[in-house]
């Protein structure tokens, strides 16, 4: 083996494992909803080649209002899809969409766009007593 | 210092004897007495204070009646009746639940100055009389709100042509806000538009237009105000972007091929290396622009990815044309630093790949574009214009306008606009389109009519009762768009594997550098690099995440077209591994509705004449059978008469005298009671009854002379279905709280061999899961009513209803047709969808799964075959392509039983 390429080797090697970590194991950031003088925990969401934020903290049994803004005209990302909660909404370019609804149990749960490419997490913490 | 608002005296705040609030305001007085006065009557000194304030010589007339005024006002409430009122009606959404009446009125109360709420859960209005002094429109709205109810007020957009500056912005959102009745106003600079939410009642859309054009802009109405067709707009504008981009890719793609292959180029090929290398660099400098614009949305997608740490097909992209470019720009400028036969540019994969991945994106936005056209149809079933009573006008206004409580009139061969209840009136109205039931139906007065049907003979007037997005219609269509969004079971698979799929990717094309770069023939540099960007280029993320949504929404689609409301993929998805349909009897199989079915005769009776004389007794009772009796009779012509001396005997039967003639009618016990020879009759009745129907005597002058039998009679298409189902291979079970005779009878008919009887409602979903236990996919078909638990415990639940029908909330399925066939054809259209999703799988799957390693060469050690980058990015283009096509094949699908 040459130098060049036990050089190109490890260096390869090295930026495999940067990528496995990169998108799979490093901490992503997350954004935790506002509550409303009415109880509804409000975020704001921006989409533009992926969600922002893409992962939400809300609580459990409280209800949701999620209002998205697409600024961007990829007709990927025309639809924002949350399955388990069984909603979906169209993103008119530039208008602010709503998606309301009220998760009951905890646990995490994705939501994406229509064909998948872009992703978020709702992350639903149990709710606080009292 | 403040001043005590009884004796005017003026006092320290910390010595006041006492404090009170009122209307968020605190007053603060000197003794118990002063205290006492002000707890009498508030609003006199309030009030009174207020005018103090005022300069004096001007007003003390004023004061001295304004005063006298205030004293006859109400304690409680601070309301005057001698004040002004206003009335409003508003329109208030959810008032139905429990309690919703009661909650809305108490809530309203509560807000100062309001002296009356009635809430009308019928109308959906609530009509609140109120002190427009002291109580605003908007504390109504946010106390109705607070109280958890929305307010269904009316939503416009209108455009603004030249909308430049943030400024002007505020001032055409206050002058909005302004204006009488308009509730909460927002312009958007970016789409020129405002968007204004308002009372359709206190102002009108022309209205909203000319306070915007008083500010000194143009307005224009917003066209297409449907989601839809902007989407559509959206869809072709980025089109004709993509296309245009493709072009410039493909014209630029042409000199830069002909570098590439000098060779082969007949009049390139005697080009002298130091031209050729000159023809480079202008192939350099001329992809530039077709890697940062036909290509410029895969680098801005990736970068924003990789923002959030994710990666999609946009990375694989930018990163393969981006590390062809970056290598070649590398290999002409500085050719030294690579070994020898290395430095030789690959542009023609840059514009080649962009090109063709670009026209595939377009390709597909084409094919997509087609899969929504049943929603189309469905919202064109839409009225544009309704007719309302306006202050006591007919005025013609915009669909959208039409308010919960407006009185509209509909005249002969128009549409109905929005959905209500008959005030006056009446006409026979075809509601075949979103019913299926091909004959106008009659409407009277009281009956409920649904938007979008269409007036066909009568003029009549009704009530809106929904109004905009809570219309059947509107329902229906929203029902069928989450459908087609959300997830089949199946899709779960797909989504793990792309959640991962392009970083492995990614790192598969590096090991497959370092494999060529280590062990590969010389030029080990150029195989590693060739090799690399292939990988990256072949692997399609989006055929896999296209698979499954594409063809769900076909299949979606198409069920609405056969009238079958499918609820979510996941309903869509069992319905195909259905072994066991459950039958309610009554109204699923039956018409649910008694009809006559026999008339048998004794003696010398006419089987008319007795049916005549029994009808005519019959109209005097209210009892279901005995309409059955008289509707009977009218069906055959025959005019009946009028019953006199008519007496009901519970349990028994009816007895009333017709044109001379006393007539008895009823069970054997009645015959019995009055002493009537029964005959030969008895072993007929028995007959009768085995068959599943409901006999009864008919003495005339006390002699027996009949017996009249009514039934409820299956649905003709019935027999047709269930023998469709079982040569589908599926079982039919019967479930009724029927007795069993009834209950087998019925069977008997329709060709059902397993029957559930004398099933008590509570235990029908008990029964359901007794057949789960048997280890069956059972679906479950109801009227929706008293089925619910059993249609929430199938593994489908099918409702049969109409659309306006609330069952549809507890179902999978809603059969809007009201026909068995509507279970067969679910189960067609969810056998034909899961086979298209599964070739699409299969597809997708098959493809990266044999491009992938194809691109990282496992063919070169046997056969020396290694893929082109080029060929690469055409497999990637067309394979997204193919799987949207294939979904659309399914448009092709036609039901055994067919539409309407």
């Amino acid at each position: 083996m040459t130098l060049a390429q036990v050089i190109v080797t490890l260096g390869g090697l090295a930026f495999c494992v940067f990528i496995a970590w990169f998108f799979w194991f490093a901490p992503k950031g997350q954004a935790k909803a506002v509550v409303s003088e009415g109880g509804t925990q409000e975020v704001a969401v921006t989409v533009k080649g992926g969600y922002t934020p893409d992962v939400i903290v809300v609580k459990a049994k409280q209800p949701v209002r999620l209002h998205f803004t697409r600024q961007e005209s990829a007709a990927c990302s025309e639809m924002v899809l949350f399955p388990d909660f069984n909603r979906s909404a169209k993103l008119p370019e530039g208008e602010e969409v709503m998606i309301e609804f009220t998760p009951e149990k905890a646990g995490e749960y994705g939501f994406q766009c229509q064909m998948g490419m872009l992703r978020g997490k709702l992350i639903v913490e149990p709710p606080t007593n009292g | 210092m403040v001043k005590d608002p009884v004796c005017g005296m003026e006092i320290e705040l910390e010595t006041a004897f006492a404090s009170r609030e009122y209307y968020g305001q605190k007053f603060y007085f000197c003794s118990q007495t002063c205290v006492d006065q002000f707890d009498a009557n508030p609003a006199q000194y309030t009030q009174a204070q207020e005018l103090a304030q005022l300069p004096e010589p001007a007003l003390l007339d004023q004061k001295e009646s304004h005063i006298d005024k205030l004293l006859a006002g109400s304690v409680t409430t601070g309301f005057n009746p001698s004040l002004p009122l206003s009335r409003i009606e508003l329109p208030v959404i959810g008032l139905k639940g429990a309690g919703g009446q009661k909650g809305v009125e108490t809530a309203l109360m509560a807000v100062p100055g309001v002296r009356s709420a009635k809430a009308n859960p019928d109308t959906n209005i609530v009509l609140v009389e109120y002190d427009s002094q002291t109580a605003q429109i908007e504390a109504l709205l946010k106390m109705i709100r607070s109280a958890g109810y929305q307010v269904g007020g009316a939503r416009v957009r209108v455009g603004i042509d030249n909308l430049h500056c943030a400024s002007c912005v505020n001032l055409i959102e206050d002058e909005l806000l302004a204006t009488p009745g308009v509730l909460q106003a927002a312009v958007n600079v970016g789409t020129q538009e405002a968007t204004v939410d308002y009372l359709p009642e206190k102002t009108t859309l022309a209205q909203l237009h000319s306070v915007i054009e008083e500010v000194g802009y143009k307005t224009y109405p917003v066209t297409g105000e449907g989601a839809e067709d902007k989407q559509q707009a959206e869809h072709e504008r980025e089109y004709r972007s993509l296309i245009n981009k493709f072009w410039f890719a493909a014209i630029i793609s042409v000199p830069v091929l002909l570098t590439a292959y000098p060779q082969f180029v007949p009049f390139v090929k005697n080009w002298s290396m130091a031209t050729l290398r000159l023809a480079w660099g202008g192939a350099a400098i001329i992809t530039l622009p077709v890697l940062f614009w036909s290509g410029g949305h895969f680098f801005s997608g990736a970068w924003a990815a990789l923002k959030h740490r994710s990666a999609n097909m946009n990375t694989l992209i930018a990163l393969g044309t981006g590390a062809a470019w970056l290598y070649s720009t590398a290999a002409i400028l500085l050719p030294a630093l690579f070994p020898e036969g290395t430095s030789e540019p690959f542009y023609d994969v840059v514009a080649v790949v962009i090109a063709l991945v670009v026209l595939g994106q377009a390709l597909e936005l084409r094919a997509k574009g087609r899969t929504s056209a049943a929603i189309k149809k469905l919202l064109g079933l839409q009225a544009r214009t309704a007719r309302v009573m306006r202050e006591g006008q007919e005025v013609d206004i915009a669909v959208e306008e039409v308010l919960v409580g407006d009185t509209v009139i509909v005249r002969p061969g128009e549409k109905i606009p929005v959905d209500g209840i008959i005030t006056d009136g009446y006409s026979a109205v075809d509601e075949s389109m979103l019913t299926g039931e091909s004959l106008p139906v009659s409407k009277h007065s009281g009956d409920e009519v649904i938007g979008a049907t269409l007036n066909k003979t009568g003029s009549f007037r009704f009530r809106a009762t929904k109004v905009g997005k809570d219309t059947a219609l509107a329902q229906i269509v929203k029902m069928v768009q989450d459908a087609q969004n959300s997830k089949a079971p199946i899709a779960r698979l797909a989504d793990t594997i792309s959640g991962y799929f392009v970083p492995v990717v990614m790192i598969l094309a590096i090991l497959t550098f370092i494999a060529w770069f280590d062990f590969g023939p010389q030029p080990q540099l150029v195989y590693a690099l060739v090799t690399g960007v292939a990988v990256l280029i072949i692997a399609c993320p989006c055929a896999l995440g296209l698979a499954t949504p594409m063809s769900l929404m076909v299949g979606v689609e198409k069920g609405a077209e056969y009238g079958i409301l499918i609820r979510s993929g996941e309903a869509l998805q069992t319905a195909q591994q259905i072994q066991t349909v459950v039958l309610d009897k009554t109204g699923t199989i039956t018409k649910g509705k008694p009809e006559l079915t026999d008339v048998l005769v004794t003696g010398s009776w006419q089987e008319n004449e007795l049916l005549r004389l029994a009808a005519s007794v019959e109209r005097s009772s209210e009892h279901p059978l005995a309409e059955a009796i008289v509707e009977g009779a009218k069906a055959r012509g025959i005019s009946l008469a009028d019953p006199t001396s008519f007496e009901a005997i519970p349990g028994h039967g009816v007895i009333a005298t017709v044109e001379g003639h006393q007539v008895i009618l009823g069970n054997a016990k009645m015959m019995v009671r009055e002493k009537v020879a029964l005959g030969n009759l008895e072993t007929k009745v028995t007959n009768l009854a085995d068959n599943g129907k409901t006999p009864m005597y008919v003495a005339i002058d006390n002699q027996a002379a009949g017996v009249i039998a009514v039934a409820d009679t299956v649905k003709e298409d019935s027999i047709e279905a269930i023998d469709a189902l079982h040569k589908m291979g599926i079982e039919v079970v019967m479930m009724t709280g029927d007795n069993r005779r009834t209950a087998e009878a019925i069977a008997r008919q329709v060709g059902i061999h397993r029957v559930l009887a004398e099933v008590l409602p509570e235990d029908k979903a008990h029964n359901v899961q007794l057949l789960q236990a048997e280890g069956k996919k059972v679906a479950m078909v109801g009227d929706g009513i008293n089925d619910a638990p059993a249609l929430a415990q199938a593994d489908v639940g099918m409702a049969i209803g109409t659309g306006t029908d609330v069952a549809i909330e507890a179902s999978d399925i809603t059969l809007i047709k009201g026909s068995l066939k509507g279970v067969v054809t679910a189960i067609e259209v969810s056998r034909a969808t899961m086979n298209n999703i599964k070739q699409n799988l299969f597809g997708a799957f098959v493809y990266n799964a044999l491009g992938i390693p194809v691109a990282m060469g496992v063919l070169y050690p046997f056969f020396g075959l290694l893929l082109s980058p080029l060929l690469a990015g055409a497999a990637m283009a067309f394979s997204s392509v193919t799987v949207v096509s294939n979904a659309n094949r399914l448009r092709g699908f036609s039901a055994r039983f067919k539409a309407r």
